[in-house]
């Protein structure tokens, strides 16, 4: 009995969640049409989005940076010690370089951004919601969402490919330093490697959609959970965590799907 | 000679029932504000108050009944038509809501910018004009979390009223103010309201501010409205309920008990049940 019971429960929670989580999605859906329609302002006053822009992509370039420098060092290192033994290791600078414009650049990115710049947004909106600053500017005719949340919105979408691609050459700066310097390949051949290996268009271009993409789904999460927080303290931390979460947990789906798209193999 | 028609009250309110979900909010309220009045809505804490704010500004929508303001059904409003009614309204929130990325200046300017095309230089002189009015142009260059509470709430109060609004709407404007700030607040919406012509609703539940200020007061009760009248009418009131609230007497129509189990009983005092000790 007491087992029956248990699992129906299971099974409510579960059909209750269910439903939330596509009521959310829905709610999301309809929030990321409103920005798209509201976007006129963002454009026209383009000091808005520019103070943004600064905000979530200059302020994150330290982080972006030296993340993507380490990486590309460490990335080096790996591929050299499995290289060698194939004799192999002059084509180092394609693997770091392959490996970071196609997939490292703007995945690592992307879940840089959103812990860096993501959970900033909500946070912001959330408080504004919390302390009725969208509803004072609602009721002075200004639409909330066409001033505070496009403004961000698009600088999310417009910093994203720009710290990916800054991301990928200081890893591959990264990788250069440790293929001639410590290991000492010739720069000559490191290089002229990578240039006869890396196709612009399938391989860099695939690396640009990739982290367009990734910045529209950070862009509209972060907007959202903040204009959607509960507005009190709790519910402000709430969903700066749900942006984290669901940010990298899209992200990564949204790669394996683009991926899956882009191999030429498939 | 035919007399000129009485002008029409600048906001109604006929008959409004709200509810968020199944929770009744406003039950029937029929209420006018007539134009120039500074009239206060009075009423315990969640009885509705800030909701029929909230209707008559049209963020949200009653659920029976009409809010008409200037005439306007608020309710039939499509989004351009309710932002060209918000243009003619002020609002002060209940904790000021400046925007806290904002300077003074800029929290006093936001509208002038986002509404009209004067020069930076006209826009300097109306802020400092406006902030002049309130006692604080002195504090421009601040930040509000750099304000004290009765600061923050007089530069909303300047916000406010930066458009020359014909409706001026006051949420909570004194609470958790000192007596100095309070008074201050209290005469600047009277002088506000008198200088610029306006009209003011004061949602409040400060009898003694009010009964000061406001030429016309109306209490909410559980949704309805309980008593209503001018402030020398709302004194001599024997209506219980208004009564209890301007004389603030402890235990009324309002109770001081939250409705709980009997005393005795809660206690355990006098339970047949209980095996009586050896």
């Amino acid at each position: 009995m007491m087992i029956m019971q248990n699992l129906s429960r299971a099974i409510r929670n579960l059909g209750i969640r269910g439903i939330d989580t596509v009521l959310r999605g829905g709610a999301m859906a309809r929030f990321f049409w409103l920005v798209l329609t509201q976007s006129g302002m963002s454009f026209r006053r383009l000091r808005l989005t520019t103070r943004e822009i600064y905000f979530s992509g200059v302020m994150s370039l330290v982080i972006i940076m030296v993340s993507g420098l380490f990486i590309g060092m460490v990335l080096g290192l790996q591929g050299f010690e499995t290289l060698q033994h194939y004799g192999a290791e002059e084509t180092m600078g394609v693997l770091v370089a392959l490996s970071l414009v196609r997939e490292l650049g703007p995945v690592v990115t992307a879940l840089l951004f959103a812990s860096r710049a993501g959970s900033a947004i909500t946070a912001e909106i959330g408080l504004m919601k919390a302390t009725e600053q969208l509803k004072a500017m609602d009721m002075m005719a200004v639409d909330p969402i066409a001033r505070v949340v496009a403004p961000r919105f698009w600088a999310g979408v417009i910093s994203m490919p720009l710290l990916a691609a800054l991301f990928s050459a200081m890893g591959i700066f990264g990788g250069y330093l440790v293929g001639t310097v410590l290991v000492g390949i010739d720069p000559g051949v490191f290089w002229s490697n990578m240039q006869a290996a890396v196709d612009f268009r399938y391989d860099v271009m695939s690396g640009i959609v990739k982290s367009i993409v990734f910045g529209i789904a950070i862009s509209v999460i972060a907007t959202f959970e903040g204009f959607d927080a509960e507005p009190t303290a709790e519910g402000v931390s709430r969903a700066t965590t749900r942006t984290v979460v669901t940010s990298a947990l899209t992200v990564l789906a949204l790669d394996l799907l683009l991926t899956g798209f882009m191999l030429r193999s498939l | 000679m035919s007399t000129l028609p009485p002008t029409p009250p600048l906001v109604e309110i006929e008959n409004v029932d709200f509810a968020y979900g199944k929770r009744a909010i406003l039950k029937g309220i029929s209420l006018n504000v007539q134009r120039g009045n500074v009239v206060a809505i009075m009423g315990g804490s969640g009885c509705g108050k800030t909701t029929l704010l909230r209707l008559i500004g049209g963020q949200l929508m009653a659920s029976k009944g009409v809010v008409r303001v200037n005439g306007q059904d608020v309710g039939s409003l499509d989004r351009e038509g309710m932002y060209q009614m918000r243009r003619k309204m002020g609002m002060l929130f209940q904790f000021g809501a400046l925007f806290t990325d904002m300077t003074v200046f800029d929290n006093i300017a936001f509208q002038l910018r986002e509404h009209t095309d004067l020069p930076e230089d006209m826009i300097h002189d109306l802020v400092l004009m406006k902030l002049n009015a309130v006692g604080l142009r002195g504090t421009a260059k601040l930040f509000p979390s750099e304000l004290s509470g009765g600061m923050a709430r007089r530069v909303a109060l300047a916000r406010a009223a930066v458009l020359d609004p014909t409706l001026i709407m006051y949420d909570e404007p004194f609470a958790g103010l000192d007596p100095i700030s309070l008074a201050v607040v209290g005469q600047s919406i009277r002088k506000l309201n008198d200088a610029l012509g306006a009209t003011s609703i004061v949602v409040t539940h400060d009898v003694v501010e009010s009964l000061q200020i406001v030429d016309y007061l109306y209490f909410i009760s559980d949704g309805k409205i309980v008593g209503q009248g001018t402030p020398d009418e709302i004194r001599a009131s024997t209506e219980p309920y208004v009564k209890q609230f301007v004389h603030a007497e402890m235990d009324g129509p309002v109770p001081f008990h939250y409705p709980a189990k009997n005393y005795a009983e809660d206690l355990q005092l006098s339970t047949p049940t209980q095996p009586p000790r050896t």
